[in-house]
């Protein structure tokens, strides 16, 4: 059963967006609805990750190795400016569609698997994501216009 | 004879449930004056506040002497706000602007309105040439304008420059009121009626200090609590105000935990069964929801976050739940604290889930701060589009674009319009280089003061400024406009229960002083801004003609105009939409039950409250509203700042009945100088004690944006708590020993100054997520002793808010002959 390999990615990506939305908040602090809503997030998002950290324990006994290029590395530090900005929280919209998705993926799993806790705990979740996801979608359609038509 | 500086609220005139509240008509002359005296009686309302009380100016050989209600008007009979007896001496004031300055290296100089209007002109031009040249420009503007100069402005910026930069300090005040109307019910429109009141049989006041800020609705409700069958009362509010020492159950909950509160309040509600369930099914989305969230808020954990007395909270769920016609108000302790529009949706929900709304005494206030607020957001200058339309719905933006004869896509509607604490971000950042700020005093009012400062100052970023006097904003203009103001100029206001009135003018400006509309309409005709087909984009030169283009953008809105007229408002006030079909206005909004949230007809798709996330137009649609009012719920989140270590006392931040905004007028009132002179703390005895601070010491407030120096008044805020007025700037801080006086001479752009006066120095930058209402009500800070008092008082007023314990021994605050003023019963 290669659910283990997926709750796996899943986790790691919940924790690599938790440190994201950290480290971007942080660096964008003169903005401060992205610093406190940034903050607010990447606790959310370590909450889902210690949420799958059950599921991943327990299916990882019945898993093979892990296969080869099962993670993905879509964020590499922060950038300064409104252009910055812009393109920062870019790498947090894709790095929670991932998690979007892999959502969808999991709870796929968990209907093949009949597990109902681990069911529960995607649905509470993956709504959260995708309030994240429309916030990030929101807050780019704001900065985008001003950040490249009328900033120099 | 009154003094109505003793006793702001004057003589109580009893009366009960279903009754009509006895007319009683305050007037105030100058001194020398009487009412025979008088040669023109102008009608106008109040200028100094949201409640709209109806009066007449008083005019003896064409100077204003004096005001008196208008005994016959649906929102006051005749009484009137102390503000406003005596505010409008302001307009005489010596140090009125009368002729237009520019800057000229570090000085601002005298010039003509050519020169003036000029350079204005060519900054705009220039900047408009190119590509994104809209982004360049910032409007930011007022609560206390007129109905016609926000059309005019609005069209201007949106149809002439297109640019959403624009906002106005309604951001501050009832940004929060319109998105919770919007959230709740589809679009903004106050459901109630201030006749509420008379036939309520609780009224529940939600971080509402209504007797000092709507001195005249407290009167009514005062008069209904001395009368037989009074309402019952609950007071949600950290300090003792009069409201809360009057109030049935008083919850003085720690700051920031307002939404937690009512999801308590609400649990208890559902769980005894005090919800209609039959209006719940016919009138309501989102009941079940409701109840998942509300669910994890018992009340021993409520009572642990707000830091109150289990038992009060369940007091004040049965006063909630016994009653049969409750009114709720919603002010800034709501509006400018921690999670504003989710907690403000929660006191809708209390509505919709007991039916308790729109019939007589059931009724929802969410309330304004400013007087023309209202206005503001219905006309669109203030981030939200003219109409109350819906700036992601093509076909309202097309309407606009048809009514202006423009293209659709010269009106800004990609995105939401530009809320202003982004407006001075992006003024910040330097991509927003012309900033035009009108009748507002951002350099008191808004949070962070020292910041707002440094971008104000920026050399790159070209200010205008168009005020009454030469305001700590204006000093760091490039160009200053002298404004006319109320008794000056005509137009139109509506009040916070949509009550529209006319302000008719009464006097000449003073020197070359314009009114606001006059200056906006030159400026459109210098930039000679044109519509499709080549004609002048805006169409009027006078307040009627704008009125009546006005009327045309309103109708078949929610606040249609249409059957209004100048004519009609001479003869008193009429509350919107007044139609063909309802010639006379219309009480209560949601009468029968259905509500503007048709997706054709709504103002807004709706927001995550948590977040701010929009919703996208399927997903509203797939809700499937049909008329029916939102049930919104969120949980409970700590404040962006709590109290730390080093800074272990909370800050809030307020008002005074003696004194409106930045004192900008209040401040240039005898009376209302004499009564409020001087910024004050106030501590809780507690905290003063751990502290070591007496009455009337000189204490030291510090957060880590800055430090204000204030004489403290030992009284009733809840522990932990510390309260400023906001009131106060650096205008008239005369006192070079005292709190903002000059320590190096007072040198131009105010460098010289001690910034050590106003409450927001010390507030954080930092907005609700849906509202984008900044926080006020919420700064860790530490209080440190400087001086004692050397047996001086404090020099906060000892009524209000700020009334020191019985038996403390401090003169009261009086008025004395110079604040004497009649009030007549029937």
């Amino acid at each position: 059963m290669h659910l283990a390999h997926y709750l796996g990615l899943l986790h790691k990506a919940q924790n690599r967006l938790g440190d994201a939305f950290t480290e971007i908040g942080e660096a964008h602090r003169d903005e401060p609805d992205i610093f406190h809503t940034c903050q607010r997030l990447a606790g959310q998002c370590r909450g889902h990750a210690e949420k799958l950290a059950p599921f991943a324990h327990r299916y990882a006994e019945d898993a093979p190795a892990e296969p080869d290029r099962l993670h993905s590395q879509l964020f590499s530090g922060t950038r300064s400016g409104g252009l910055g900005l812009l393109r920062d929280l870019q790498d947090l919209y894709l790095m929670a569609a991932e998690c979007d998705i892999s959502w969808a993926v999991v709870g796929q799993a968990a209907y093949g698997a009949r597990d109902e806790d681990l069911l529960a705990v995607v649905k509470s979740c993956e709504q959260e994501t995708a309030i994240q996801l429309k916030w990030l979608r929101t807050r780019m359609k704001q900065a985008a216009p001003q950040a490249l038509v009328a900033a120099e | 004879m009154v003094d109505r500086i003793a006793d702001p609220w004057g003589p109580r005139t009893p009366y009960g449930p279903g009754e009509r509240w006895p007319a009683r008509v305050d007037t105030f002359l100058s001194a020398g004056h009487t009412e025979a005296d008088v040669q023109r009686w102008v009608p106008s309302a109040s200028i100094l506040h949201s409640n709209g009380d109806a009066m007449d100016i008083a005019v003896v050989d064409d100077r204003i002497v004096g005001v008196r209600g208008r005994a016959g008007d649906r929102i006051n009979h005749g009484r009137v706000d102390p503000k406003d007896l005596y505010g409008w001496q302001a307009n005489h004031s010596p140090d009125r602007l009368r002729r237009p300055l520019v800057r000229e290296g570090d000085r601002l100089v005298e010039t003509d309105w050519d020169t003036a209007m000029g350079r204005i002109v060519a900054r705009s031009k220039e900047l408009l040439d190119g590509p994104g040249g809209w982004g360049h420009f910032g409007f930011y503007t007022s609560g206390q304008l007129f109905l016609e100069e926000y059309y005019t402005l609005g069209l201007i910026g949106k149809a002439g420059l297109g640019t959403p930069h624009m906002d106005g300090n309604t951001r501050l005040c009832t940004a929060t009121a319109a998105a919770a109307l919007k959230a709740s019910f589809g679009t903004d429109g106050q459901p109630g009626s201030y006749t509420d009141v008379d036939h309520c049989d609780a009224i529940a006041l939600w971080g509402h200090n209504v007797a000092e800020t709507q001195t005249v609705l407290w009167m009514r409700m005062l008069d209904r609590r001395r009368g037989p069958n009074p309402p019952a009362m609950l007071a949600v509010d950290p300090r003792a105000t009069p409201v809360a020492r009057e109030a049935d159950v008083h919850l003085a909950l720690r700051n920031g935990t307002n939404l937690a509160l009512l999801n308590g309040l609400l649990r208890e509600l559902i769980h005894r069964g005090w919800y209609d369930e039959e209006y719940v099914r016919a009138h309501t989305v989102g009941f079940d929801e409701l109840c998942r969230v509300v669910e994890d808020y018992p009340v021993a954990k409520v009572a642990e976050i707000c830091d109150l007395p289990a038992r009060d909270i369940e007091r004040a769920a049965e006063l909630l739940g016994r009653s049969q016609r409750l009114v709720s108000t919603v002010l800034q302790g709501f509006y400018q604290s921690n999670q504003a529009t989710a907690a403000s949706c929660q006191v809708n929900n209390l509505h919709l889930i007991r039916g308790m709304i729109g019939r007589p005494g059931a009724g929802i206030y969410q309330m304004n701060g400013q007087p023309t607020a209202q206005n503001n957001r219905e006309c669109g200058a203030d981030g939200d589009l003219p109409g109350l339309r819906n700036w992601e719905n093509e076909e309202h933006v097309a309407e606009l674009a048809r009514l202006w004869n423009v293209e659709v896509d010269t009106i800004p509607h990609w995105a939401p319009p530009t809320h202003a604490m982004q407006i001075f971000r992006y003024a910040e950042q330097g991509s927003i280089k012309l900033l035009w700020i009108s009748a507002t005093n951002p350099v008191v009012s808004l949070p962070d003061l020292a910041r707002i400062r440094r971008i104000l100052a920026k050399p790159d970023l070209f200010v205008v400024v168009q005020d009454l006097f030469l305001t700590e904003t204006a000093e760091l203009a490039d160009v200053v406009l002298p404004a006319a103001t109320w008794g000056e100029k005509t137009g139109t206001f509506t009040s916070v229960d949509r009550t529209v009135h006319i302000s008719e003018k009464a006097v000449e400006p003073p020197g070359e002083a314009r009114p606001d509309l006059d200056i906006f309409l030159d400026y459109a005709r210098r930039m000679d801004f044109r519509d499709k087909d080549g004609q002048p984009l805006v169409k009027w030169s006078d307040p009627e003609a704008a009125f009546e283009a006005w009327k045309e953008c309103s109708r078949g809105r929610p606040c249609d105009y249409t059957a209004i007229t100048y004519e009609r408002l001479r003869a008193g006030g009429i509350q919107w939409p007044c139609t063909e079909e309802h010639p006379d206005g219309t009480e209560r909004l949601y009468t029968d039950g259905v509500f503007n949230t048709d997706p054709d007809y709504c103002e807004s798709y709706g927001h995550d409250l948590a977040t701010g996330a929009e919703l996208l137009p399927d997903e509203y649609r797939a809700k499937e509203p049909r008329g029916r009012a939102f049930l919104h719920a969120t949980p409970y989140q700590p404040s962006p700042e709590v109290p730390s270590d080093d800074y272990p006392l909370l800050l809030t931040t307020g008002r005074t009945v003696y004194q409106f905004h930045t004192r900008t007028k209040t401040g240039r009132a005898p009376q209302l100088v004499h009564a409020a002179p001087e910024v004050w703390v106030e501590l809780n005895p507690a905290d003063a004690g751990t502290l070591g601070v007496g009455e009337g010491d000189l204490v030291r407030v510090e957060s880590p944006r800055g430090a204000v120096r204030a004489r403290a008044r030992i009284c009733g805020v809840r522990p932990g708590v510390v309260f400023l007025p906001f009131h106060y700037g650096y205008w008239d801080a005369a006192d070079p020993a005292g709190p903002g006086g000059p320590d190096g001479g007072a040198a131009d752009r105010g460098a010289g100054r001690r910034h050590d006066r106003a409450a927001n120095e010390l507030t954080i930058t930092a907005w609700d997520p849906v509202s984008k209402q900044p926080i006020f009500k919420v700064a860790a800070v530490r209080v440190v002793k400087e001086a004692d008092s050397g047996g001086r008082p404090s020099p906060a007023p000892t009524v209000g808010g700020s009334a020191p314990p019985e038996g403390s021994g401090i003169p009261a605050t009086v008025g004395g002959p110079a604040a004497e003023a009649p009030s007549r019963g029937e």
